[in-house]
């Protein structure tokens, strides 16, 4: 626990550091929701169009919002004023809004304490490592801008909670994330199949009084959340405002995902088919320009609608439900979760880069179980930070995320390197079984943390693609194709979410 | 599936045998490379990051501060013929931040002004460029402070961790050796005063470093060069020369052929001097011009309120109305040399690796308390030895870190540094207490040793500086200090109150922990003494 606290400390004070660096607009628009919520009537919240930063969260987003702006109140009234607060940059606010997520974290503290309580004591070490100095949340929550930490406190913790049997309170705490951040959602179709057959099982009678007391539960904490908006008959605007299907199937950056192949091979076929000299029209919206409006952005291929993604994402997620249902285990419950992050950042719609910590965090719980899984893990964590790069475009960052990634690296080799070193054969062999000499040294062979050549050049990949998008690009074509290394980094990074997909899958299919 | 139950019982017959006491064993099971790259990769990122903060006189023209002088110097020299930097003329007017370092400061100055001028030509125009400040001029200045780090303080902080570990001089861990790194790369005031303020004394200090290094590992001509390398970017570094100086001659006369040993080291010192200077040896009037730029006597014998003597005792005694400059000149170097006599002669008589780790502090410490125009950045200096003993001297690297930031607060409040300073300053009491790491673990065992044998000469003053309810006090005192020089304002009549009484503080640390490790450095040798004695005797 000492040390758990040590690794946080150290995190806060470089949390600190990084208070005056470049922080995107999310930082306006969470300002602007303590504006709203402290200032406006519980009625207004989903109305006001102050800004063009509506509130876009689940209520109890919402309320912690109204909750920060009580204190945002005392230190700096016009931090939460609606219309004077607009575009605010003092000090205050930015030190306010920076030092509460730094706080909340406190959070995130906890929940990777709970998780990794009953682990041996160099693993837990490890999970702490990749947990609390995660770069990703590093950049996404303290340089970008976002309260992403607690949020993942708070999954971990549902998820710890399952792990150990003590499903109501899992499935109570999933619910109340949920109402923080709808993102989270994908993951819902997992927990219901593992609750309805782990908690709700023992005969008919049994089954039906578990399921309605957590029915009961689940029901409660949406009340607590939609019940006012309810009350005013909102709750079709909320939704509307939750969940803004005009935006287009990609974000202006590509995240990672399946759709870049998609657009790619759009783009490829009409290319070929223009050159065999069939006249294709150019779509007039197109993903290289930015907003997509209702025509298709598509020249060739069928156009992608919510409801494909909806579909695609379900099917993916099939094979992990199909298991869960079959033989749900406690013990499996974290790659699940993860696997459906998996599959809904893969396929989903208007994915956001930042989503691939919803893959990397819940894995770091069990990346240290096997060799396998560090492997897979080595190497997802690092495609994933990669592909969180283009989210700091300014200079002075530059140094920053690029060491961010390297000390991560580092520190992974050195974690997995010391949980699977070179010589144990020889350990194992002095200690007790001399009998199985011969085959504990082919396990030894395999259990040396070790990456293959695809994995290598892979990772030597990506300085390659950086390489070129930072430095070779702007001077061997100058101003011509900006959006290459954009483009580049998301589909090298795909390829990698992919890889790192369909290992999951594997994994599930085979040996759950 | 039998196979995969196999390959778990490996894995926790592997993690039964992997739980050592040792909590860092998973970082630096890889040997002391292995966790110098990653406390060093760290060590930098947090460097980047105290450069995301202002620098010194940002947005306060006319003057500006340290970084228009750097950047200014980077002007002259990139526009001038070499000759010219240290001439007052009509283009290069010496009273706007003249070139006051020796020459190889200016030739740094050169070398980052080429940088620069690639990258954003306008940042170096001559004239114009007066006050220039931009997003990415900061961004490439912060750049090549952060590259001369990486490429000279850095790698001389690994020679000498290894050197010192083949000395065998620290303890055997290999988390002691990491956590030792780590004290020395990220010694807070270092990282503030370079990376915020924004100096180059990572150049002048990994110079020395390397030097000491050198000097550790009996390579006493590379050490000499490095020494006068290092001299020549900043002549502050002249605070380390009596230590420097008493160990080689100390290690000379103990040769054979003393005075062979001396004439090579002098013919080296005096060649490295002449090739660093050659553009000024053509003429006497060259070399006396850049001489009197280097030591300006003008400025009085203090500035601000730095904790030294003079300073200090100004509050009694008006040095400045008493005195004319020139006799406080004599008056100051008298002083000096009088105070850190006792160290060298130590090292002449019995030159030890050690004792010469001691020498460094007690004779960096003399000058900062009673040498001419003290700065209150000039505590790096001490402080470099100090880091270097991190192993032996837990306690007083914890309390005199504490107060050398503390004795800077002022400068770094005035230069928007605040934040950095708490966030750093809690990162060094992190790092130090680092679970597992020596300052808890192994508090005793060293220095109880030492005590037993050195019992009567250090108990009173170690009594005295260590005592639970002194620091605890004067803990207490700093930090209210803190607060009340965040939050209040001196009265009217005493507009630097605050200043003072910080000075006041800070100077009876020093001077407390300078006696202290004269005394210690001159246990040293009666303990060799001793041991020597037992040997023959045995």
């Amino acid at each position: 626990m000492k040390q758990l606290l040590w690794f946080f400390g150290i995190a806060t004070t470089v949390k600190l550091l990084l208070i005056p660096s470049y922080h995107s607009t999310d930082l306006e628009v969470h300002r602007h929701w303590l504006a709203i919520t402290h200032s406006l009537p519980l009625s207004q919240w989903y109305y006001d169009e102050t800004s063009e930063w509506t509130l876009d969260y689940p209520p109890f987003f919402a309320y912690f919002e109204r909750f920060l702006s009580v204190f945002a109140n005392l230190i700096d009234p016009r931090i939460v004023h609606l219309h004077h607060g607009l575009n605010y940059k003092a000090n205050s606010a930015i030190y306010f809004q920076r030092i509460s997520v730094i706080v909340s974290d406190l959070f995130l503290l906890y929940g990777v304490y709970i998780s990794t309580r009953n682990l041996p004591s160099l693993k837990r070490t490890l999970v702490w490592v990749l947990v609390i100095w995660s770069p990703g949340l590093l950049i996404v929550d303290h340089l970008h801008f976002q309260y992403n930490g607690f949020l993942f406190g708070w999954l971990l913790l549902s998820i710890s909670f399952l792990a150990q049997g003590k499903d109501l309170m899992g499935g109570f705490l999933f619910a109340v994330l949920l109402c923080f951040k709808h993102l989270f959602a994908v993951a819902a179709p997992v927990y219901f199949v593992y609750l309805l057959r782990h908690y709700c099982r023992g005969g008919l009678v049994r089954g039906f009084a578990r399921l309605s007391a957590i029915g009961a539960v689940v029901v409660a904490v949406f009340a607590a959340a939609y019940g006012p908006f309810v009350y005013h008959g909102q709750i079709q605007q909320v939704i509307r405002r939750m969940f803004p299907f005009g935006r287009g199937l990609c974000h202006a950056y590509w995240a990672p995902n399946f759709w870049v192949f998609y657009i790619m091979l759009d783009k490829g076929i009409a290319f070929l088919l223009r050159k065999a000299g069939f006249n294709i029209p150019t779509p007039v919206a197109s993903f290289t320009g930015g907003l997509v409006g209702d025509a298709s952005p598509f020249a060739v291929l069928p156009r992608i609608t919510p409801m494909t993604t909806f579909i695609m994402v379900l099917l993916a997620l099939s094979p992990c439900l199909f298991k869960a249902w079959r033989d749900p285990k406690p013990r499996l419950i974290a790659r699940s979760v993860a696997y459906a992050y998996t599959c809904g950042f893969l396929f989903g719609w208007h994915v956001h880069e930042k989503a691939s910590l919803h893959i990397s965090i819940p894995l770091a719980l069990v990346a240290v179980e096997s060799l396998e899984d560090a492997k897979h893990y080595f190497l997802l964590s690092v495609v994933s930070c990669y592909s969180l790069f283009p989210l700091l475009y300014e200079a002075q960052e530059y140094p920053i995320k690029v060491l961010l990634l390297l000390l991560h690296t580092i520190l992974m080799w050195f974690c997995f390197s010391a949980l699977f070193p070179k010589n144990i054969a020889t350990k194992g062999s002095l200690q007790d079984d001399k009998k199985s000499k011969g085959s504990s040294r082919t396990a030894a062979e395999e259990q040396r943390f070790e990456l293959g050549w695809v994995a290598k050049s892979y990772l030597l990949g990506v300085v390659v693609v950086e390489i070129w998008g930072q430095f070779l690009h702007p001077y061997l074509l100058g101003d011509k194709l900006p959006f290459l290394p954009l483009m580049l980094i998301s589909m090298y990074c795909a390829i990698g979410i992919m890889y790192s997909w369909i290992w999951q899958l594997k994994w599930i299919i085979i040996f759950s | 599936m039998k196979k995969k139950g196999e390959m778990k019982k490996v894995v926790k017959d592997k993690l039964n045998d992997g739980e050592h006491d040792d909590p860092w064993w998973w970082l630096v099971q890889k040997g002391i490379k292995s966790s110098f790259l990653c406390v060093s990769v760290f060590a930098l990122f947090v460097r980047v990051a105290v450069g995301l903060h202002p620098y010194s006189g940002a947005n306060t023209p006319p003057k500006f501060g340290d970084y228009e002088a750097q950047r200014h110097w980077m002007e002259i020299t990139l526009n001038l013929p070499a000759k010219d930097w240290y001439r007052n003329s009509s283009v290069n007017n010496l009273s706007y931040w003249g070139l006051d370092y020796p020459p190889l400061t200016a030739y740094q100055s050169y070398i980052h002004g080429v940088f620069l001028k690639t990258f954003d030509p306008d940042s170096v125009v001559l004239f114009s460029s007066r006050g220039y400040e931009s997003y990415h001029g900061k961004l490439l200045m912060r750049w090549t402070v952060l590259s001369s780090d990486v490429l000279i303080f850095f790698p001389a902080v690994l020679y000498f961790v290894l050197v010192y570990r083949s000395m065998r001089l620290g303890m055997g861990q290999n988390s002691d050796v990491a956590w030792h790194i780590a004290m020395i790369l990220l010694n807070p005031c270092l990282i503030l005063i370079d990376h915020g303020h924004f100096q180059y004394n990572c150049i002048s200090l990994g110079l020395t470093l390397a030097a000491i290094a050198a000097a550790l590992s009996q390579k006493d001509l590379v050490a000499s060069v490095l020494y006068c390398l290092a001299l020549n970017h900043k002549q502050m570094s002249a605070y380390f020369a009596p230590a420097f100086f008493s160990y080689l001659l100390g290690k000379c006369l103990k040769n054979k052929n003393p005075v062979l040993e001396v004439i090579k080291l002098g013919l080296i010192v005096v060649g490295t001097f002449a090739v660093v200077w050659w553009p000024y040896l053509h003429s006497k009037e060259d070399a006396l011009a850049v001489l009197s730029r280097l030591a300006p006597f003008e400025r009085g014998i203090y500035e601000d309120y730095v904790a030294n003597f003079w300073c200090t005792s100004s509050v009694l005694v008006k040095w400045k109305k008493i005195y004319s400059t020139q006799s406080l000149r004599t008056l100051s170097l008298a002083a000096t040399l009088l105070t850190c006599l006792p160290s060298m002669v130590q090292q002449v008589l019995a030159p030890s690796s050690k004792g010469f780790l001691y020498a460094l502090l007690n004779s960096s410490f003399s000058f900062y308390l009673f040498s001419f125009q003290v700065h209150e950045k000039s505590v790096l200096l001490p402080l470099l030895p100090l880091t270097l003993l991190a192993l032996e001297e837990h306690q007083s690297l914890l309390w005199l870190t504490h107060f050398a930031m503390f004795s800077m607060f002022p400068l770094l409040h005035r230069d928007k540094l605040v934040l950095a300073y708490i966030a750093l300053y809690a990162l060094f009491i992190l790092v130090y207490f680092a679970p597992g790491g020596p300052s808890g673990r192994c508090n005793g065992s060293k220095t109880r040793d030492h005590s037993q044998t050195t019992k009567r000469g250090m108990e009173f003053i170690s009594s005295i500086a260590f005592h639970p309810l002194v620091m605890g006090f004067l803990g207490l005192c700093s930090l209210i200090l803190h607060v009340i020089y965040l939050t209040m304002r001196p009265p009217n009549k005493y507009p630097f109150l605050f200043e003072a009484v910080i000075m006041l503080i800070c100077f009876s640390q020093f001077v407390l922990f300078t006696l202290y490790f004269n005394s210690k450095q001159w246990m040293l040798s009666k303990h060799l003494t001793s041991k020597d004695k037992q040997k023959k005797i045995i």
